[in-house]
């Protein structure tokens, strides 16, 4: 058996000096990819082609494919169009993005070069999470740098190419990582998620088609384009291309941010991470990020970790934010924070999840408390049913999806705190 | 239905005809299958948001809201199966789970969506055992009442305010549970728009309320009347309700052709007004100890005597002036007495001071342009035209206009705050008015060396030379042609060169094919179609031309004057001289529904009711003719105006009095016909000469006068709620150009002497930067600053 290491696309190979500078991005091959574009004036279609062919994956949670996703935008030339990267990175458990605006900035900038330009966009604005603020210097670093290597701006390399590059940084509202909200508030409306259709595609930021991608997503764009779609793609694994980028946090030894190939066995993601602190059980993991279904020990050590591999296990890869958890932790209190986190963070537009999140987080905070009751169970479930799938966005589901696969795998956690059973 | 243009779905069953991108609901509705909603409104932007519309669509994963799921051909809804039950269930649940369920104290209550809801899609019992969230009311001001513990947060009052008012005064904050609405974007705190009221028809639950009618009757108890507003000309429908013999609140009546769904503010809170103590309720007649009170037989006799020998006397006789809020009925049966009589001495014209032109003036005034037409306008050209307080729903229609691409041009004394984008404004001198419609005639009209001549003639024309819009204005009036309209409003209607502001706007019509319209104040169409004008009988029939409008009545030797539902201290262009006419009066009759509103002179009073109490017709600005019922039976031994003049004919034993019914009165008269606003002659020759270049000394300051939105009849002045609004509170304060109060070393908010030509009153100034520079706006309608109607220019003073 080989040993386990990291194959690394987005984040910067380890052991260099200052990766996020122009000059260490160049050493690497950075930028060839958009130069050849703008020397080549190479078809639009032929880039949106070779990122459909490399298989390459929305990484913001859905997994969508980013090139049919760039593909839906119109073809025709006229009007004002915009690409979008997403870099509010707010989902608890998740914290790739932060260390790829960190240290790979001008990959971010490239990938939504050679996007914006696949798409007819002249101007892309890079979304930052408010908190993200060395991220936000970094970036704004390399987009000085790279403006003034003549990368971005008008008539890049006298090709009649042009494309200009902002950055924007939110305010701590976790819906704004919602693509439609993102663009309420960078319209600099107060972010909550529109109703869909139209699609950003239609009408996006400021009105006009708009894509939407996450940072992993873009940064991915640049090697593909260079090093062509079957490299990237055979890299990951069938209906998953390319690496990527896990988050592993809680109960391990070494926390951090691994990039592996997709589709590696969750067994050795857990090795990498350098296995659960102290040497305990395992009893739980969240595999993509807060919002999706927990999975019990047994199960998440014979999954692998990609898009089919997890949606078997009953989860999903999210933005493969691993949170891992040991035998010591308390479920009911796991779900209790959890919920919170969305009680919190709910917009309020929608009647389900604007009063659900409340009711679901104070019937946890009673039970915790030891004053639920028996019919608190089969009610929280039937409340997170009742926001499941009821509301304009996707973050209903978040709040239930814990809810109910809390209670599934670990219920009589829940009914050990109920007082009358106690003393049943 | 063409079957091309739709596409047919099956909702519970039914197959139903829809228009190709029209969403489930609406198709619903037009079957009359319901579906229960809240945030949707079709009047309003798609929020999706309450998720109340779910319902279940074949092959979808999850319940869709209905009203923002667009129709497919072969599309499969059903509104009623377990899934859209339990969906719809699902979100009442959350609805009232902090929802404080105070129904029994909560004003709403017998009229709430909410509750209405509940009963028909939610369940008899609550699972939620969590503490309830509260929030404390705001307030609003004096019209609306909020609860907002019991908001569902719809959102329907903010886009109103966005989408429709044109007033960004309510926003929603915060987040999740914590989203609440609030005014935090508007400086004041409080819903200052005039067209306020309509957010509490629009909340589905007892969080905004009237504050007039708060606690006061409960929706099961009120008898509804359908009626119409006589405040402004559009005349909008309302719905009058009563409870225990008095009006308690007026609600809009829907008429897609004139005000859609909503009313003004002023429609809905002035009936406080007409339900005041100030109200007259018995005859009275002039004894040597004062007025006092009478039988209704007394006062008609003595008052049929009194008009006999004015109609006998050497004097000039007999004159009346009549309120053009009155009805087609009022105004029909006081001009039949007066002429019965052989006076043509009547108008409603009270604030007018420029009659030259009529003799070429069209029937009646109005709109050219049908108040639906106004949507798809290209281009608008206000002169002296503030729809925003002059008719608020017609400010509405031209929001709508401008939103799809129409341009508004406004010539007039001051930059409009207006609640849409004027694309092309031309602030000047009020003496300068003229000048600046007669530039725009010549240049659209170089061609016709007639009117040149015309024009060169005219000393306005060239009082300040090019003005820096005229180019611009030009344009506008080209580009939109036939899809273009001209309205004139109360500052050209009134202006003391008000003819030739007529006529220049009818040239202008003319030259570009733009449509025409004046937009008079009240029933003042209906008042002119009935005949209350010297110059013309009823039906726009020419009299014999000899009698004295509102402005000469003033300075002839009157023998018995008829002061009819008009405040003489007030409602007239020059009071000072109506008050010397009245003095030299021998008798003077006062039509009044309210006692402070009788002048001082008055030997009879007659106490006529207001509008709710009162039956009677009233014609819109497009010729529309409408019936507005009584909403209540005559407050003690008042009686409707049309009762008693219809008596006081038969007391003159004039022929033809003998109605039996109000209809009969209307039937007297055709309908009148389409607008045209076209004069019989566009002949510039003849202006007003003596109003032309008035001298204006230097140290003065034009005056700007005209009425405020709350101050244009008796009614509305006694209504304690809207003269506590922004718009009522600032009505007694001057203003001027921060600029020129800078200049005269005056601090905003202080106290200044103003002084006219025989007047002088102590005002607040106010510095307002739409105010033309050199100028002063003042407000006419009270008692401190009617007199000021009659000057051209004011001096002021600080006030140590």
């Amino acid at each position: 058996m080989s040993p386990i290491c990291e194959i690394r696309v987005c984040l910067p190979p380890e052991g260099v000096d200052s990766p996020w500078t122009l000059a260490s991005y160049r050493e690497r091959g950075g930028y060839q990819a958009w130069e050849r574009v703008l020397r080549n004036q190479t078809p639009r279609e032929e880039i949106i082609e070779t990122i459909k062919s490399s298989g390459l994956r929305g990484r913001g949670g859905a997994g969508f494919p980013t090139g049919l996703k760039l593909s839906f935008m119109p073809r025709d030339g006229v009007g004002q169009k915009y690409i979008v990267c997403n870099s509010d990175e707010s989902e608890p458990g998740t914290f790739k993005d932060r260390d790829i605006l960190r240290f790979n900035p001008h990959q971010v900038i490239e990938g939504m070069a050679l996007a914006g330009y696949a798409i007819g966009a002249t101007v892309g604005f890079n979304y930052i999470r408010g908190e993200y603020y060395e991220p936000w210097q970094r970036f704004e670093a390399a987009l000085a740098e790279a403006r003034e290597a003549g990368l971005l701006g008008d008539d890049l390399m006298e090709s009649g190419i042009a494309f200009e590059l902002h950055s924007q940084r939110g305010a701590g509202a976790y819906i704004c990582g919602e693509e439609t909200a993102l663009l309420e508030s960078l319209e600099g409306k107060k972010g909550q998620p529109r109703f869909k259709p139209p699609f950003p595609a239609q009408v996006g930021a400021f009105g006009k088609p708009t894509t939407v991608n996450n940072t992993e997503t873009l940064a991915s764009i640049p090697p593909i384009v260079r090093n062509g779609p079957d490299w990237f793609a055979k890299i990951g694994v069938e209906n998953s291309g390319g690496t990527k980028i896990y988050s592993v946090s809680g109960h391990v030894n070494r926390p951090g941010n691994y990039e592996v190939p997709m589709g590696i066995p969750f067994r050795d993601l857990l090795v990498l991470a350098g296995g659960v602190q102290e040497g305990r059980a395992l009893k739980a993991v969240i595999p993509g990020g807060s919002s999706v279904p927990v999975v019990p020990a047994d199960t998440i050590m014979e999954c692998t970790m990609d898009y089919d591999g997890l949606a078997q296990a009953g989860s999903a890869l999210g933005a493969g934010s691993v949170i891992v958890m040991d035998e010591t932790t308390c479920m009911v209190e796991v779900l209790e924070r959890i919920s919170y986190f969305y009680f919190v963070e709910s917009c309020g537009q929608c009647t389900p999840c604007r009063e659900g999140t409340g009711w679901l987080y104070r019937m946890i905070k009673r039970i915790r408390s030891g004053a639920g009751t028996d019919e608190d169970l089969d009610r929280l479930k039937s409340v997170a049913d009742r926001i499941e799938g009821r509301t304009i966005c996707a973050l209903g589901d978040a709040v239930a999806w814990p809810v109910q696969s809390f209670l599934k795998h670990f219920r009589h956690e829940f009914e050990a705190m109920i007082p009358s059973r106690e003393a049943a | 239905m063409d079957a091309q243009a739709t596409v047919t779905i099956v909702i519970d069953g039914r197959e139903v005809e829809a228009r190709p991108g029209s969403m489930i609901i609406e198709a619903a509705d037009a079957a009359e299958i319901y579906i229960p909603r809240f945030c949707y409104h079709p009047k309003l932007s798609i929020a999706a948001s309450c998720r109340m519309c779910l319902v279940e669509v074949e092959k979808a994963p999850k319940p869709l809201p209905a009203c923002a799921t667009p129709v497919a051909d072969g599309m499969v809804v059903q509104t009623r199966s377990a899934t859209a039950v339990e969906a719809q269930q699902g979100t009442m649940e959350f609805l009232l789970i902090n929802h404080p369920l105070d129904c029994p104290v909560c004003d709403q209550g017998g009229e709430c969506p909410l509750q209405d809801q509940a009963m028909g899609y939610g369940q008899g019992f609550s699972r939620y055992r969590e503490g309830k969230r509260a929030k404390a009311p705001l307030d609003l001001g004096p019209l609306v009442a909020t609860a907002m513990t019991r908001c569902i947060h719809c959102t329907r009052c903010v886009r109103f305010g966005r989408e429709i008012a044109g007033a960004i005064e309510l926003g929603a904050t915060g987040r999740g549970e914590q989203m609440t609405i609030e005014t935090y974007l508007n400086g004041n705190g409080s819903v200052d728009s005039e067209v306020s009221g309509n957010i509490i028809d629009l909340c589905p639950v007892g969080a905004l309320t009237s504050k007039p009618y708060r606690f006061t009757a409960r929706p099961w108890e009120l008898l509804s009347h359908s009626g119409v507003s006589p405040h402004d000309s559009l005349g909008t429908n309302i719905t009058v309700q009563t409870a225990h013999h008095a009006v308690k609140r007026v609600m809009p009546r829907v008429n897609e052709s004139i005000n859609e769904c909503w009313i003004s503010d002023r429609d809905r809170f002035a009936y406080e007004g007409a339900e005041c103590d100030d109200r007259l309720t018995e005859p009275m007649v002039r004894r040597r100890e004062g007025l006092a009170e009478t039988s209704w037989e007394e006062a008609l006799r003595e008052a049929s005597a009194a008009m006999q020998s004015a109609a006998e006397s050497a004097d000039a006789g007999l004159a009346a002036l009549i309120h053009p809020i009155s009805s087609v009925e009022e105004c029909f049966l006081l001009q039949k007495i007066m002429r019965g009589l052989g006076s043509d001495h009547i108008d409603h014209r009270l604030f007018q001071r420029d009659f030259s032109d009529d003799p070429a003036a069209p029937a009646y005034p109005g709109l050219e342009v049908p108040l639906t037409d106004i949507e798809p306008l290209k281009g608008l050209l206000l002169v002296g035209c503030n729809p925003r307080k002059e008719a608020p729903l017609l400010a509405l229609r031209i929001r709508k206009m401008v939103s799809q691409g129409g341009m508004v041009g406004a010539v007039g004394p001051r930059a409009l705050d207006a609640n849409f984008d004027v694309a092309v404004q031309q602030c000047v001198d009020p003496s300068r008015l003229p000048g600046a419609l007669l530039r725009l005639v010549e240049k659209l009209g170089a061609t016709d060396t007639e009117l040149a001549t015309a024009l060169q003639a005219h000393p306005a024309k060239n009082v300040n030379g090019d003005g820096p819009q005229d180019h611009a204005l030009a344009e506008l009036l080209t580009q939109a042609g036939s899809d273009g309209a001209i309205i004139l409003g109360q500052n050209a209607l009134n202006h003391a060169d008000g003819a030739a502001l007529r006529l220049a706007a009818a040239k202008l019509a003319q030259l570009t094919g733009m449509r025409l319209g004046v937009l008079a104040p009240a029933n003042s169409a209906g008042a002119w179609w009935a005949g209350a004008v010297p110059h013309r009988l009823p039906e726009g029939v020419p009299s014999k031309g000899t009698g004295a409008n509102a402005l000469e009545m003033t300075d002839h030797n009157v023998h018995t004057a008829l002061v009819y539902g008009l405040e003489p201290a007030i409602d007239h262009a020059d009071p000072v001289r109506l008050n010397a006419m009245l003095e030299r009066a021998q008798k003077v009759i006062a039509f009044s529904a309210f006692r402070s509103a009788v002048p001082d002179q008055a030997d009879l009073v007659l106490p006529i009711t207001p509008y709710t109490e009162s039956s009677g017709t009233f014609i819109n600005c497009n010729g529309a003719m409408q019936f507005s019922r009584a909403a209540l039976a005559p407050r003690g031994n008042s009686r409707p105006g049309w009762k008693v003049l219809r008596v006081l004919g038969n007391f003159l034993s004039l022929p033809d009095f003998d109605y039996d019914d109000i209809s009969q009165v209307s039937e007297a008269l055709k309908t009148p016909p389409a607008v045209t606003m076209r004069p019989a002659s566009t002949d510039l020759q003849n202006p007003n000469q003596s109003a032309n270049e008035r001298a204006i000394a230097q140290e003065a300051f034009s005056l700007i006068g005209e009425l405020a939105i709350y101050q244009t009849d008796p009614v509305v002045r006694r209504s304690p709620a809207l003269a506590k609004t922004r718009d009522g509170l600032t009505a007694k304060s001057c203003r001027l150009h921060p600029e020129d109060l800078t200049a005269r070393g005056l601090t905003e908010g202080s106290e200044i002497q103003v002084a006219g030509g025989h007047h002088r009153a102590t005002l607040q100034v106010v510095a307002d930067s739409g105010v033309t520079p050199g100028c002063i706006s003042v407000f006419l309608g009270t008692l401190e600053t009617a007199a000021f109607g009659a000057d051209v220019a004011l001096t002021i003073k600080a006030v140590d």
